[in-house]
């Protein structure tokens, strides 16, 4: 670990808030492809039911 | 499709190492500045989000534009995927530079062309999903958002080049210069144009991963519909 020295807590929370918002942008999209995913798969089995 | 499926793991993969690489060199094996001390280590990730901020919006402005005269769908939707993108790079360019302004400018924020340029940008980033959001008709929804994209692209250009066209404010020149006295030390550098190609690599894998998506959302909507009309 480098020596901060005064700034460590200002480089540190730049560092952690930055990486938990790019983790957050990382997640919500996943999240959001498997909901759609699932979502498109159910409905695509339901209209070759119909079809 | 077909072709975002082989690109995008490529396109991730690049954006893990550069990201890796780029932030731990410039964390861990960079020197202290001898006037910001060691709070130049913030650059690694406030200059790359700040570029790609206004470089996400600058492509949402040409998906937008081809949309408008094309009518060309996945652009569309191409533009609605990077918006939460360049949102989030805002944000962190915003954040950043207000943990860095504290101790190197005494404040954590002051109304200057940048900066205010900055947050009028962030405000549009929220504006334009607001938008999307709030009309069911997704062609309607792709004008109007494509007419707000025009308007804010103004201010991104202005937050861009705010400091040549006001010689005001807080905000020191550019980072990067092609003339090398203007430029960053090499020490500083090398770390930094590889945390810049880890975030452009990190904004096209999620753009690329998020309009497939949106492209199924909307065979979703499509199915729905026919679901109701049978």
């Amino acid at each position: 670990m480098p020596d901060l020295g005064p700034y460590a807590g200002a480089i540190l929370s730049a560092y952690g808030g930055s990486l938990l918002l790019l983790i957050a942008i990382v997640l919500i999209s996943v999240w959001q492809a498997h909901r759609v995913q699932r979502q498109l798969t159910s409905a695509e089995e339901r209209w070759g039911r119909h079809a | 499709m077909a072709l975002s499926a082989v690109l995008l793991p490529w396109v991730s993969a690049m954006a893990a190492m550069c990201l890796a690489l780029g932030l731990v060199w410039g964390f861990f094996f960079t020197p202290d500045d001898f006037r910001q001390g060691a709070t130049v280590k913030i650059i690694y990730l406030h200059v790359p989000a700040a570029l790609m901020a206004v470089n996400a919006w600058l492509m949402m402005l040409v998906t937008s534009l081809i949309w408008i005269i094309r009518r060309h769908h996945v652009s569309a939707l191409a533009a609605k995927a990077a918006a939460p993108v360049g949102l989030v790079f805002t944000m962190i360019a915003l954040f950043t530079g207000a943990v860095w302004g504290q101790p190197m400018w005494g404040t954590w924020w002051a109304w200057e062309p940048r900066l205010t340029a900055f947050l009028i940008l962030f405000l549009f980033y929220l504006g334009y999903m607001a938008l999307w959001n709030a009309i069911d008709l997704p062609d309607s929804a792709a004008d109007l958002t494509s007419v707000l994209c025009l308007v804010g692209s103004v201010f991104a250009l202005i937050s861009r080049y705010a400091l040549i066209f006001w010689n005001q404010g807080l905000h020191q020149g550019a980072t990067l210069s092609l003339d090398a006295e203007q430029n960053i030390a090499d020490v500083y550098w090398y770390p930094l144009i590889i945390c810049i190609a880890g975030f452009g690599f990190l904004f096209l894998a999620l753009v690329l991963y998020r309009t497939r998506t949106e492209i199924q959302a909307r065979r979703l909507k499509a199915l729905i519909a026919r679901d109701r009309a049978v």
